[in-house]
């Protein structure tokens, strides 16, 4: 239980702390890539120490709502981190650990921004709003039936559950099931934080941005709350990723707070592999236009049914 | 007067209660009569609210655990007067009684003179009107709370005609009113008939109307009447649900409504067809098919889908609004198809979890609609207008109203921390743990359902967001909007009695665990009687029996609090504390003027564009040129979503029905003869019929 509750606090500042790190990282991995030297791996950092020490501005005739949302979504994110066993499985909130209640929290920090973009009262803000959520709208079928299919085997869609559960059983792992909730979750993470293609993260195009367009109107503080936040989205879910379908090193049910240590690790080794391999994947990728975007969000839903389908038609954990 | 039920000796708390609420239902009609209009709504207002405090009172007990069966075969043979109360009477009397309390109050405020209407008497405060509306929340109690085939079909009608006259209301300011009440009236006719049908079939068989005669006796009926029974009660109680494709008459009569009886037949009268549904249904034909499950499961998919697509274009608040109803029904009859599926192939404490979900959803989505359509109301009434492209800046003028609306949209969105959210995190447990309950059939169509409740709730956030960011937020974007005013004291009562309901059931479920359990088990038989609860309550939230599956929604809040608390405390200590304001970017123009702002229509058209085969939405641009061809004068596009499946189906059935009536006039051509002749041939025909 110790190991649990200092986990759960562990886990937020590791992960606030490491986002702006990995992101750092997959900008220096595209830089290198495209031959450029790059601002180097604590850029983030400086950039974000930079905009919290500026004054927030605010645009004329916004209310609460905008003030708000900054701090909703980087609510969001920070419960996330608390309550996805990320170093441990002995989570000691087991009341908020399902995977279902994740994903809602997720869309609350969507939904805290996209009224934001709404309430600036601009034309971009409206824009930006308008086609971040309907992404996260058609993204939704397919992160639900990936939760379904992850939480067949398991018998639950609690975390802990499902990862101690392909902890026992790594067989699991490279079941079709697996594998295909593991594409689409891939793809859900894509959309969710505006990679490409979905999302170009550096563009300032007016005709392209989503989630720029969206933030346009934040300055200072807001601005690094906002940034930091999406970040962190990023950082969760890429663990997340590492954690179902890597799930070594975590500290399981009879581990000492010692173990932690050797979790925090794998944890920092998995996230900065996945970005790596992301930003490594994104040099070679356009932007897709945003009415391909359903398309391949369709294709994503196909394979998540599959994986359900498949866990129920080759159920490989229930016999061996 | 005689109780019925041997063992129920002495004064029946429930009894009482019922009597009691007679006499308020009396007094409030009586009130709407009253000749001062100020007089008359306070006095009214408070009596219905009265009527709706006892209604939840009398689900409580009857959630506890309280039963009550009283019948009077004496006093008129025909009729067959009886009343019986059980668990699942008592969630849809704590439903109606929920919204008619907060709608009774609020109408005080709504019906009173002011807000856009100016000094002249609101046509919500006729005596018609109050009067209508006593009458319409006493005949949904007496839907819920009746025990034979009569008092429920007399509860039924009563229903149907006061709410007809209620959506009539205001038929002198707008010529829509009348379509949508004639609209209504057809298709609330058409499902009677079908539920009279229903009940013939079962009366004639059992030869009593009785609802305990009729359970005894529906296990004798045969394989086509049971077939018949059950097709008739999709159909009669669908039509009142607002289901597909029966759910037309709901677009038109919601929004055309005052809002208060808007609340009240969203957040109840819809559900009474859920009611009937499991009343008839499962509980007196005890049927426990997974044929007749997939086809209520379908039904509810399509309502699902079909509501919210239709709802996330809508630009009429109050339109949007009623969609989102079909939605919700959607969600609620895919919880109940699920339970007949689960049920049907022997699971039947998964079945109790289903139709705990699909209960709790009805009371979750009565709690949040009804505060949504008050909501509506008091912006038409502030503003004068329902078309969310001319609103806009309500949350500086009416910041009390936006900041219930808000939590009204959290919990419609199905996000935490709002109610909606758990009721629909239980659907979803319900599906995913019943996909291995039984064959082939089940293991695609309940991860098929888990993919459209997913669909169905990712547009709902974005239905919600688009009512509320553009409704309320932002700048005014026409003059009536920014005039807007704060609605009176009695209206924002009546929202803030459903937001602290919405508040309760969102941290703590917990507390109406049993009682659903309760109904739950009347309607999966071999959970009745010992054996775990399906959904227990756990430290303030839901868990599952068996199952490791837990929510503890008040954790989930304290979570998201304490980290926004944080999160806002470290950025006051840590950045510079005071806040400029400024233009917004304008491009380096021009100031920016509400023109610019997105609308509720550019803000679905993504969504309109990828969902276009299913809208088909009619679109026209006409082009006026100047001298020569590259000049234009001006453009002019315009476009209009309007319902497929009215256009598709009704309309065509209208058109035929039309033209056989008129084809039908040939017969009536004025000559008396004519007329003897049919009269005699009348005759003959019945006396060859009855002597056959």
């Amino acid at each position: 239980m110790v190991t649990g509750v200092l986990a759960a606090v562990v886990q937020p500042v590791l992960l606030a702390a490491g986002a702006p790190l990995l992101i750092g990282l997959m900008r220096t991995v595209r830089a290198r890539t495209e031959g450029r030297i790059g601002g180097g791996v604590l850029q983030p950092w400086r950039d974000l120490i930079k905009l919290l020490r500026k004054e927030p501005v605010t645009a004329d005739g916004t209310s609460w709502v905008f003030a708000a949302a900054p701090v909703v979504l980087m609510a969001t994110s920070l419960v996330i981190a608390v309550i996805v066993p990320y170093l441990s499985t002995q989570s000691p909130l087991p009341g908020a650990g399902d995977l279902f209640a994740v994903v809602a929290v997720l869309l609350l920090g969507t939904v805290a921004l996209t009224l934001a973009g709404l309430d600036c009262g601009t034309a971009f803000g409206g824009m930006g709003s308008s086609r971040e959520i309907t992404i996260a709208a058609l993204v939704e079928p397919t992160v639900l039936l990936s939760v379904f299919a992850l939480s067949v085997p398991a018998g639950s869609s609690n975390l802990a559950a499902i990862i101690r559960g392909r902890m026992d059983d790594p067989a699991t792992l490279a079941s079709p099931t697996s594998l295909l909730a593991l594409v689409a979750l891939v793809v859900v993470t894509i959309a969710e934080t505006g990679r490409l293609p979905v999302d170009n993260p550096a563009t300032h195009l007016e005709l392209t941005m989503i989630h720029e367009a969206m933030i346009l109107e934040y300055a200072g503080r807001d601005l690094a709350l906002v940034e930091w936040a999406s970040w962190m989205r990023l950082g969760v879910l890429l663990g997340l990723i590492g954690n179902l379908f890597a799930p070594w090193g975590i500290a399981g049910p009879g581990d000492g707070p010692a173990a932690l240590l050797v979790a925090a690790l794998a944890l920092v080794v998995k996230i900065g592999w996945l970005g790596m391999v992301l930003a490594g994947a994104e040099v070679f990728l356009a932007k897709i236009r945003l009415f391909r975007v359903p398309e391949l969000l369709a294709g994503s839903l196909v394979l998540a049914f599959l994986a359900v389908s498949a866990a129920y038609l080759l159920p490989q954990g229930v016999h061996q | 007067m005689s109780a019925a039920l041997p063992g129920t000796a002495g004064i029946d708390p429930l009894a009482t209660l019922l009597a009691a609420q007679t006499a308020v239902a009396v007094a409030a009609a009586a009130a709407g009569c009253l000749p001062s209009a100020r007089v008359r709504a306070a006095v009214a207002g408070w009596l219905v609210a009265l009527l709706g405090a006892g209604a939840v009172v009398a689900g409580g007990l009857a959630l506890e655990g309280h039963r009550l069966a009283l019948s009077w075969p004496a006093v008129v043979p025909a009729l067959d007067p009886a009343l019986r109360v059980d668990a699942l009477s008592g969630v849809f009397l704590l439903i109606i009684g929920l919204v008619s309390a907060a709608a009774g109050i609020y109408a005080i405020g709504y019906a009173a003179p002011g807000g856009a209407h100016g000094d002249h008497p609101s046509p919500a405060g006729s005596r018609t009107a109050w009067t209508s509306f006593a009458l319409f929340v006493a005949s949904l109690q007496l839907v819920v709370v009746a025990g034979s085939a009569t008092t429920f079909l007399l509860g039924w009608e009563l229903m149907a005609v006061t709410s007809a006259l209620l959506v009539l209301t205001e038929h002198r300011a707008q010529q829509a009113v009348r379509g949508a009440a004639l609209w209504y009236a057809g298709m609330t006719q058409l499902g009677f008939l079908a539920i009279l049908g229903c009940f013939a079939v079962l009366v004639a068989h059992a030869r009593a109307g009785d609802f305990t005669a009729l359970r005894a006796s529906a296990a004798g009926l045969g394989g086509t009447a049971t077939f018949v029974v059950a097709a008739l009660a999709l159909v009669g109680f669908g039509s009142k649900a607002g289901m597909v494709p029966l759910h037309v008459w709901l677009p038109r009569a919601h929004p055309e409504a005052p809002s208060h009886v808007s609340a009240v037949m969203s957040g109840a009268m819809v559900k009474l067809g859920v009611y009937g549904l499991l009343r008839v249904g499962v509980d007196l034909l005890g049927i426990h098919s997974r044929e007749w499950g997939l086809a209520i499961l379908a039904a509810g998919g399509a309502s699902a889908l079909y509501g919210i697509l239709q709802a996330v274009v809508a630009t009429d608040l109050k339109r949007l609004l009623a969609y989102s109803t079909t939605e919700n029904v959607g969600l609620i009859l895919i919880g109940v198809g699920a339970g007949q599926v689960l049920s049907g192939s022997g699971r039947d404490d998964l079945a109790a979890v289903a139709y705990v979900a699909a209960l709790l959803h009805a009371i979750n989505h009565a709690a949040f609609k009804g505060l949504l359509f008050l909501g509506a109301g008091s912006v038409l009434r502030a503003t004068g207008l329902r078309s969310l492209d001319s609103l806009g800046g309500l949350v500086s003028r009416m910041p009390a109203t936006t900041a219930l609306v808000a939590l009204g949209a959290l919990a419609a969105a199905a996000l935490p921390p709002g109610n909606g959210f758990v009721s629909e995190w239980l659907l979803l447990q319900a599906l995913v743990h019943g996909q291995s309950a039984g064959g082939l059939t089940t293991a695609l169509v309940m991860p098929a359902a888990v993919a459209v409740v997913a669909l169905t709730a990712g547009l709902a956030v974005a239905t919600f967001v688009k009512a509320f960011g553009i409704g309320f937020l932002a700048r005014p974007r026409s003059p009536a909007a920014d005039a807007a005013t704060e609605s009176p004291r009695a209206m924002r009562a009546g929202m803030g009695v459903l937001a602290l309901a919405i508040a309760v059931l969102a941290v703590a479920p917990a507390m109406l665990a049993p009682g659903l359990d309760r109904a739950a088990a009347a309607l999966a038989p071999s959970t009745r009687g010992g054996g775990a609860a399906a959904v227990q309550g756990s430290a303030g939230g839901l868990a599952l029996a068996g199952v490791q599956a837990r929510l503890q929604p008040l954790l989930v809040l304290a979570l998201l609090v304490g980290a926004a608390m944080a999160v806002a405390a470290a950025a006051r200590l840590w950045g510079r504390p005071r806040r400029r304001v400024a233009l917004a970017w304008g491009c380096g123009g021009q100031r920016l003027s509400p023109r610019m702002e997105y609308t509720a229509t550019s803000f679905a058209e993504p969504l309109q564009r990828v969902f276009v085969e299913v809208l088909q939405p009619e679109q026209d641009l006409t082009v006026t040129p100047a001298s020569g061809p590259y000049l234009v004068t001006r453009l002019r596009y315009s476009q209009q979503v309007g319902d497929v499946v009215e256009r598709r189906a009704y309309r065509p059935a209208l058109n035929l029905l039309a033209r056989w009536a008129e084809r039908a006039r040939g017969l009536a051509p004025g000559s008396v003869h004519r007329y003897v002749g049919y009269a005699f041939a009348a005759l003959v025909a019945v006396l060859v019929g009855v002597s056959w």
